[in-house]
């Protein structure tokens, strides 16, 4: 899981407050940093998008922090080297064994090969 | 990136490894490669909802649509899916292809909601029909879809309930189009099918702009 999947996944346990579940704090047992393509333009475009607070303390968390600025720099879309930051703690750092758990509901949701399980049991959903 | 040929991407597409045992009540047949490599095809050439852009693949099984648009030049994927032993073909298909741009997630669309509005550029799937005791299940996910996708969303649906779709797409205020009719030849994959395969029309559609769930 990169933290990319992980700015855009929240818990679905249902009777959460409009909008919780987010952002999902990550329990890392096994982290991996792999070279990914860099490619500015869609780095760029996302960066409007991003949830930019929940982004920095999973990276933190991770032991990636001081990467990331407080708040995306304004003169983003020209900033390589602020790109290239960006893109590496999105796409390059990886979550793959670990857990993910609710911020509300305190469910934990377990990583395995990269791969979150976000199944609820049939008593849960 | 180098511009990748309708019949170089079905090529591709075809050494995707798809599911071992297929599940029956999952509807898990894989979408073909010369289908898959259309559609993708289409989406990319047509209308630009691929290249760089974020794409979810709801129902993804193996990965074949996740991994056709990764191949594109999506600018990141994530493929979603109930079934863990899919999840597993899948993983070990990207490895295959080295894709470094694409994430898996194991989750049952039916109780996302909205819980994950707007999070991506566009979705992709070919979802299951609702033909095993799961009827509906076709409209929950496109339901689903709709609330997660920007901009559009593109989907196969039996071509018997073009209507019921088009009365839904009205009330949800999204524009449909359907982008071509389609001869599914589903494969005897299962072992009550008792004809070596079965054709099934179906529409290849998109829909688009803003929309009033709930």
């Amino acid at each position: 899981m990169k933290l990319l999947t992980h700015n855009l996944l929240s818990s679905h346990v249902p009777g959460l407050r409009p909008g919780g579940g987010f952002p999902l704090r990550i329990e890392a047992a096994e982290v991996r940093v792999r070279p990914v393509p860099f490619n500015a333009a869609f780095v760029s475009r996302l960066v409007p998008r991003l949830r930019w607070d929940a982004l920095r303390e999973a990276a933190e968390s991770l032991g990636h922090p001081s990467e990331l600025p407080p708040e995306p720099l304004p003169d983003y879309e020209a900033n390589e080297e602020f790109l290239r930051r960006l893109h590496h703690v999105l796409l390059e750092v990886e979550v793959l064994e670990g857990s993910l758990q609710c911020p509300d509901s305190g469910r934990r949701f377990p990583i395995s090969r990269g791969v979150p399980n976000m199944l609820l049991t049939e008593e849960e959903a | 990136m180098k511009k990748l040929k309708l019949k170089e991407l079905e090529s591709c597409l075809q050494q995707v490894d798809t599911f071992e045992n297929p599940k029956l009540l999952l509807e898990q047949y894989p979408t073909r490669p010369h289908i898959a490599a259309c559609m993708l095809y289409t989406i990319h050439n047509t209308f630009d909802d691929i290249e760089n852009k974020t794409i979810a693949d709801l129902g993804c099984g193996c990965g074949m649509l996740s991994i056709g648009s990764a191949m594109l030049g999506a600018g990141f994927c994530v493929g979603l899916d109930i079934d863990a032993d899919a999840l597993e073909i899948f993983n070990s298909n990207i490895e295959d292809f080295e894709l470094t741009n694409v994430n898996m997630v194991q989750c049952d669309i039916c109780s996302l909601s909205d819980s994950m509005s707007d999070t991506f550029d566009t979705v992709i799937m070919n979802p299951p029909f609702g033909t095993k005791h799961n009827k509906g299940i076709d409209m929950i996910f496109l339901k689903t879809a709709l609330q997660m996708a920007k901009t559009a969303v593109y989907s196969l649906h039996k071509t018997s309930t073009r209507q019921h779709i088009e009365k839904k797409a009205a009330e949800w205020e999204v524009k449909m189009e359907v982008l071509a009719e389609l001869r599914f030849d589903l494969p005897a994959s299962y072992k009550f099918h008792k004809k070596k395969s079965v054709d099934i029309e179906v529409d290849f559609i998109r829909f688009s702009a803003k929309k009033v769930l709930n």
